[in-house]
C-alpha cells in the first residue's frame, strides 16, 4: 500500500484529475457517486477514535511526537484586530519558536488573512516556513465567485505559498455539489503564480456538514477537484475539529489515494490546545492514513495555542520541570 | 458495628479537589487512611505528579478572578467558609477524633479555634493594604505610594500533625491575601481536608482558588517545588525534617519562588498568628505619581 506510485510532481502538473471526467460530468453523476460511497458508522467511527486516544506516548516517543507536532503547526492569526506587529511577531516565533533552545523545530507555516501575506513574506525572509492564507470571503465563504477570485489571486500575488479557501456550505449541504466541485476547481486554477502554483487546502467547515457521511462527501468531491489537502474547519464555528471528524478525513485520503494513487494531506485546524491532544491526532494519522503521512507536508495542525504548549512540555522533557505560561510569548 | 443490622459498610474513597471539581488522582492509586489505632477509616486519594501540575494550571486559572475581587469581597467568603464549617460540625469533631485521636470535648475546641482563625484572617482581608502598604516621603514632587499585591500561585505543604486548624492557619492567610494555593494535606491526617475541601466546594469561593491534594509528599512536593509557574512556597508540613526542606529550597530556586522555610518542629497553632503568612505571600508595588502635572 505504501509503495503505490505516486506522481513526482506537484498535483498541479495534472490538467485535471484523471478518471473522474465521467463521475463529474454532471450534476447527477456526481451526486450518485458521492451517495454511493459507503456510510460513515457514527458510533464504530467515534468509539474508534476514542480509543486511539487512549494510547500512552511516553519519553522518546513523546518527544519524537512533540517535536513532529511543532513541524506541523501552521501558527494561526486570524482576527479582526491583526496588525502588521502582530504578524511579524508570530513570523519570528515561527522561525524560532523557543528562543531559549536553538534544537526547537521551526513550524509549518504561519497562516494568516490575504491582506498581511506580504508582511509575513518579509518577516519570514528565507526561512523554510512558508505563508499560509486563507481566501475566498474566509470564513463564511458567502461571497460573489468573482470575488472569490480575486480575493485568492491577491493572495498568490502577496507571495502565499499555500490557500486555505472555504466551500460553498449552502450549496453543498443543498446538493449542489457539481458548483462546489467548480468553484474549487476555480480557486485552484487562481492559485497558480509566476512561481509555482500555491498549495490549495480546502476548508470543509465539518461543525457546518451535520453528518460523518457529508464530511466523507466533501472530503472526496474537494480531493476530486483538486485539492492539496482537506481542511476540517476555519476555527470560527463550534465544533471545530474533532477526533471523529479527522478520522472520517484521514480514512478518505487514505481510500483515495489506493484507488487513484494520489496523496492528500488532512489539516484538522480549531480546539486543538495540548500536546495531549495533538499527540492522539499523530497517533491516529499514523493508524488509520498510515505513517506516510507522519510529515509536515502530509499533515498539519492549524492551531495558535497549542504552541505554547507544545513548547511547555518540549521543556518539560529537556529540564524535568513543569514549566509556566510566564516563559513564552503571548500570542 | 449492629449486629442486628444487616446492612453493609459503605466504603468510602475520597478523592482529591481541582479547580472547584472531586476528581479521582490522574494515576487511578489510593491509600488507606486508619485512625490513630490503626483501623480502617476510608480510602484516599494518592495524588500523584500530574495531579499536582493539574492543581497549579487550575489555581493559575483562577489567579486573575480571585486576585481581582475586592478585598472586601474576599474577606466576605472566607467568612462564608467559617459559616459553612460550623454546618459541618459532626463530620470535622469525627474527623478530629479518629485523626488525631482527640476526645470529642477536645476535637470540638480544635474545631472552634479553625473557625475562628478563619473569621480573625477573613478581618484582615480589607485591612492588610493599610497597615503594610505605606505613602512613602520621597524627596522630590511626587506621590511614592506602596502597595501589596498577590505573588500569584502559591504551593503549600501542609502541617502533618494539626490536620484542621494547621490547615486552615496555613490556607487562610493566601487566600486572603489574594493569591490562589495549592495544599498538600497531612499524608497521614487526610480526612480533615477532604471535608474542608467540601465545605470550600460549597461555600462561595470560586473553582481552583483552594485545590487539595492528598497522599504522599515524596509524589507531590518536588513537583510542586520545581514547577515554573508556582510563584511561592510554603515548607511548614516539613517541620523537623531539614534535608527534605533543603532538597525543595533549591529545587525551588529555578524560577526564584518565595520559599517559607520550614520550622525546626511543628509550631504551636492555637496562638494568634501574626501577618507574616500574608506578607509572605505578597509583593510590594510602588508607584511615583508625580505632583500638580
Amino acid at each position: 500500500m505504501t509503495s503505490t506510485a505516486t506522481p513526482t510532481a506537484g498535483p498541479h502538473d495534472d490538467p485535471v484529475e484523471p478518471g473522474w471526467a465521467d463521475v463529474t460530468a454532471s450534476e447527477s453523476s456526481l451526486r450518485r457517486f458521492l451517495h454511493g460511497l459507503p456510510g460513515v458508522d457514527q458510533v464504530g467511527a467515534e468509539q474508534r477514535a476514542a480509543g486511539l486516544g487512549t494510547r500512552s506516548i511516553k519519553t522518546t516517543a513523546k518527544a519524537f511526537a512533540i517535536d513532529l507536532a511543532i513541524r506541523m503547526v501552521d501558527l494561526t492569526t486570524l482576527e479582526g484586530q491583526d496588525t502588521r506587529g502582530k504578524v511579524k511577531a508570530l513570523s519570528a516565533k515561527a522561525m524560532r519558536p523557543d528562543p531559549a533552545d536553538p534544537t526547537c523545530p521551526p513550524v509549518a507555516a504561519v497562516c494568516v488573512y490575504p491582506d498581511m501575506v506580504a508582511v509575513a513574506k518579509e518577516a519570514l525572509g528565507a526561512s523554510e516556513v512558508h505563508v499560509a492564507s486563507v481566501a475566498t470571503a474566509f470564513p463564511s465563504g458567502r461571497a460573489a465567485m468573482d470575488v472569490k477570485l480575486a480575493d485568492t489571486r491577491d493572495a498568490v500575488a502577496a507571495g502565499a505559498d499555500e490557500v486555505d479557501m472555504v466551500i460553498d456550505r449552502g450549496a453543498f449541504l443543498a446538493g449542489h455539489y457539481l458548483q462546489v466541485f467548480e468553484e474549487i476547481g476555480a480557486v485552484r486554477e487562481a492559485c497558480a503564480g509566476e512561481g509555482g502554483a500555491a498549495h490549495l487546502k480546502v476548508i470543509l467547515e465539518t461543525g457546518e456538514l451535520q453528518t460523518y457521511d457529508n464530511v466523507r462527501r466533501a472530503s472526496w468531491l474537494a480531493m476530486m477537484a483538486g485539492a492539496d489537502f482537506i481542511k476540517t474547519s476555519t476555527g470560527k464555528v463550534q465544533p471545530a475539529a474533532t477526533p471523529p471528524v479527522t478520522l472520517v478525513m484521514l480514512e478518505a485520503v487514505r481510500d483515495y489515494r489506493e484507488q487513484t494513487g494520489r496523496m492528500v494531506g488532512v489539516k484538522p485546524a480549531g480546539g486543538i490546545r495540548t500536546s495531549k491532544d495533538a499527540i492522539k491526532y499523530l497517533v491516529m494519522v499514523n493508524e488509520v492514513a498510515g505513517p506516510d503521512w507522519l510529515e509536515p507536508d502530509w499533515f498539519r495542525f492549524g492551531a495558535s495555542t497549542l504552541l505554547n504548549d507544545l513548547l511547555m512540555q518540549r521543556t518539560r522533557l529537556a529540564t524535568g520541570r513543569y514549566s509556566g505560561p510566564d516563559y513564552f510569548t503571548l500570542d | 458495628m449492629n449486629t442486628a443490622s444487616t446492612r453493609i459498610d459503605v466504603r468510602k474513597t475520597y478523592k482529591l479537589f481541582i479547580g472547584g471539581g472531586f476528581p479521582r488522582s490522574e494515576s487511578g492509586h489510593s491509600y488507606v487512611v486508619s485512625d490513630v489505632r490503626g483501623r480502617f477509616v476510608a480510602n484516599a486519594a494518592l495524588a500523584s505528579r500530574k495531579d499536582a501540575r493539574d492543581a497549579v494550571a487550575a489555581a493559575r486559572k483562577a489567579f486573575p478572578g480571585w486576585s481581582g475581587r475586592t478585598a472586601y469581597n474576599r474577606g466576605q467568603v472566607v467568612y462564608r467558609i467559617a459559616e459553612v464549617m460550623e454546618d459541618r460540625r459532626p463530620q470535622f469533631v469525627e474527623a478530629l477524633r479518629q485523626g488525631e485521636g482527640r476526645t470529642p470535648a477536645a476535637a470540638g475546641k480544635v474545631l472552634d479555634e479553625s473557625i475562628d482563625r478563619l473569621v480573625w484572617y477573613a478581618g484582615w482581608a480589607d485591612k492588610l493594604t493599610q497597615v503594610v502598604g505605606n505613602a512613602n516621603p520621597v524627596a522630590g514632587p511626587f506621590f511614592n505610594l506602596s502597595t501589596p499585591e498577590p505573588t500569584g500561585v502559591v504551593a503549600v505543604l501542609a502541617p502533618q500533625g494539626s490536620s484542621l486548624l494547621g490547615l486552615v492557619s496555613v490556607v487562610a492567610p493566601v487566600i486572603v491575601a489574594g493569591d490562589t494555593v495549592v495544599v498538600a494535606a497531612s499524608t497521614e491526617r487526610p480526612l480533615p481536608a477532604v471535608t474542608f475541601a467540601e465545605v470550600l466546594a460549597t461555600s462561595d469561593v470560586p473553582g481552583g482558588v483552594v485545590n487539595i491534594l492528598t497522599g504522599s509528599l515524596d509524589r507531590t512536593a518536588p513537583t510542586l517545588a520545581s514547577h515554573m509557574d508556582v510563584n511561592a512556597l510554603d515548607l511548614t508540613g516539613l517541620a523537623g525534617d531539614p534535608e527534605q526542606a533543603t532538597e525543595l529550597e533549591i529545587q525551588a530556586a529555578a524560577n526564584l519562588k518565595r520559599v517559607r522555610r520550614a520550622p525546626a518542629a511543628e509550631p504551636d497553632w492555637s496562638v494568634e498568628p501574626g501577618l507574616d503568612r500574608m506578607t509572605d505571600v505578597l509583593e510590594t508595588k510602588t508607584v511615583w505619581h508625580p505632583i500638580g502635572v
